[in-house]
């Protein structure tokens, strides 16, 4: 039994526009102390769905429509309503967010931010709290850690902050790490320290991470499985070895494609055309279809969704003929 | 490591680094000076002078001298220790009255930014409708109800506590003028935290605190609110001669503050029955009042400017 187990979530905004099937059908796993990658484009629905398994999207717009997480045998996250998720955020399950810049209170001390999850699941009291803060700040590689601890966020550099940020999601232990676009803010030697040094606590104390990017080198990096994401479904599951050896779908290949080291150089770089569809309109087909240069467009489904099936062992796509082709 | 580094600086908030802006804004300090002269002699300097209603018909309309350093007025009474003794009012009715309506402005705004929609609409729309009654006629109105209770109050104090009559009169008695500011004067001050509160909880550090399994009214009261107080201060700082104002107008029209109280207001309407004869008795509260004034929204100003991280980046 896996640790965390996603069955077809449905997660939808009902704006003045219509309906936004932000995440239209998603299931995954997460096996204790394994890492899981979720790619995608902008909007294809990666951070939306980890937002709903903790329930932190703004209800309404947002809305469940269907589906379960069960964490850990028991507890259902979709369902159990706030008051056992709390108990479950930052304590079991930890985050860390994309932007360091803006996801640490500017008006508060590092201290009194780091230990606020200490004091809340822990019960500890401050002394204690404060000195397995600083303890946290010095695993993360924070230099003085006991000085460091007493000043406000803007007294830090962005890279500097996410590692604060590591050191509080993981303060508690928890058996879960959701990593959204930890490094997509960071310039890349600073996402190499960082990556690191997830490895390196995800190593250390066993958690198991789910990590969302639309980066696919920090991908082959850190992660395990592969889930690409898009329009709201996952269309590839496969190890990351074989993913980037033998990617199946269309879109996954032009993505591949699409890395600038991968193409000759003086040549025209290559870019998937078109856009992402527009998920507040029903998709009938293959909603790759459109932008399909690589496969066969015209085999593509225009009736009905492809289904998503393990087309080769442990390799899972979605069974459109055009896309694999 | 060198040793300069381990020799890390304790970290600055935002506030000891607002200090340090301020500092350089020599207006701003010079208003900190003004206004501290003014309360130091107002609130210790007046209990060694002399009572101010003291009534000497004999001496009436004295000019200054040794014995009233600026003169007495119509009945004889040191104008000197009435300024100071108005002033307790004066000062008295833009801190408290200032302080109450933060405290309802703040939570007022926050809940209905915080929870938005339907709640939020209808607190809204109850802060426009009070918006739409004429300021000062609902204060008159409430004035006048609060002072029923003032004087219940009042006697129970006296009859209870043991308190001497006089001092509990002087208190209750301005206690309703104070509160009636206070109660109606949240109104802008919730608009601008609600707006606030809207736009930081949409924040990203909002979403950590939760994601960190904090419950909502923490998040609220420790996460959101803390990062409102900048425009709040400084609106607050801007609120307190307007209070002050409004206690003077109302004191004008004979219905502010009653004898044997007295207040600027008060003083400045008394001196201007005798401008012609007598200007002293409107020219000294008059400019003691203003300068207050001016000290006050000079202070505002600096803090705005201090306070404004984005305009001095030095």
């Amino acid at each position: 039994m896996p640790l965390l187990e996603v069955n077809n979530l449905k997660t939808y905004f009902h704006t003045r526009n219509g309906i936004v099937r932000a995440v239209d059908g998603v299931s995954f796993s997460v096996e204790k102390g394994k890492t899981i990658g979720i790619v995608g484009e902008s909007g294809s629905g990666k951070s939306v769905s980890c937002y709903s398994l903790l329930g932190l999207l703004p209800m309404p717009p947002g809305r469940i429509e269907s589906g379960e997480a069960i964490f850990d045998k028991y507890t259902d996250l979709l369902s159990c309503g706030e008051k056992v998720l709390r108990t479950v955020r930052g304590k079991r399950i930890g985050m860390i967010f994309q932007d360091p810049m803006t996801s640490l209170n500017p008006y508060m001390r590092i201290a009194d931010q780091i230990i606020e999850p200490l004091r809340l699941h822990m019960g500890m009291d401050k002394g204690s709290a404060l000195k397995k803060a600083i303890h946290a700040l010095d695993e993360v590689g924070i230099p003085e850690p006991d000085n460091r601890i007493t000043m406000y966020p803007h007294e830090f550099s962005g890279g500097m902050r996410q590692r604060v940020m590591i050191a509080m999601a993981l303060i508690t232990n928890p058996e879960i790490l959701i990593a959204d676009e930890p490094t997509t803010a960071l310039d890349v030697t600073i996402q190499k320290q960082i990556l690191d040094l997830i490895k390196k606590r995800q190593k250390e104390l066993g958690t198991a991470v789910i990590f969302i990017t639309h980066d696919l080198a920090v991908i082959s990096e850190i992660c395990e499985d592969v889930n690409i994401m898009y329009a709201g479904r996952i269309i590839e599951r496969a190890s990351a070895t074989e993913l980037f050896a033998n990617p199946r779908h269309a879109y996954t290949r032009s993505l591949l494609k699409s890395i600038p080291a991968n193409q000759t150089k003086g040549e025209k770089l290559y870019t998937i055309p078109g856009l992402p569809p527009d998920t507040s309109q029903i998709i009938s087909g293959c909603a790759f279809r459109e932008r399909n240069q690589i496969g066969d467009q015209s085999k593509c489904l225009t009736d009905s969704r492809p289904e998503f099936k393990e087309i080769e062992p442990n390799h899972w796509a979605q069974d459109c003929p055009g896309c694999l082709s | 490591m060198t040793d300069q580094i381990t020799d890390t600086e304790a970290g600055t908030s935002l506030w000891k680094d607002a200090w340090l802006r301020m500092r350089k804004n020599k207006i701003a300090l010079a208003s900190i000076m003004v206004f501290t002269v003014t309360c130091f002699f107002c609130f210790v300097i007046a209990w060694f002078c002399k009572d101010p209603n003291q009534v000497n018909l004999v001496n009436k309309f004295s000019g200054p001298g040794s014995e009233h350093w600026i003169g007495t007025d119509a009945l004889g009474r040191d104008l000197f220790s009435r300024i100071l003794y108005g002033g307790q009012v004066s000062i008295l009715v833009g801190l408290i009255a200032t302080a109450v309506s933060v405290t309802i402005g703040i939570i007022y705004g926050a809940l209905a930014g915080f929870f938005g929609g339907k709640i939020d609409a209808i607190m809204m729309r109850i802060v426009d409708t009070l918006f739409s009654i004429p300021f000062l006629m609902i204060v008159i109105v409430l004035q006048a109800v609060l002072s029923e209770w003032s004087r219940e109050t009042s006697a129970w104090i006296v009859n209870n506590l043991n308190w001497d009559k006089g001092f509990t009169d002087r208190i209750t008695n301005v206690l309703p003028l104070f509160f009636a500011l206070g109660l109606l004067g949240w109104l802008t001050l919730a608009r601008i935290v609600r707006a606030q509160v809207l736009s930081l909880k949409e924040r990203e550090f909002v979403e950590a605190a939760t994601s960190l399994g904090l419950s909502k009214l923490t998040v609220l009261f420790r996460h959101i609110i803390p990062n409102t107080l900048g425009p709040t201060v400084i609106y607050a700082t801007l609120t307190v001669p307007g209070f002050i104002m409004y206690e003077a107008t109302l004191s004008y029209l004979g219905l502010g503050v009653e004898s044997p109280n007295s207040s600027w207001g008060i003083l400045i309407k008394e001196g201007a029955n005798y401008l012609e004869t007598n200007p002293q008795l409107l020219i000294f509260p008059g400019i003691i009042f203003s300068i207050t004034l001016f000290a006050l929204n000079f202070l505002g100003d600096g803090l705005r400017d201090a306070l404004d991280v984005r305009a001095s980046k030095d």
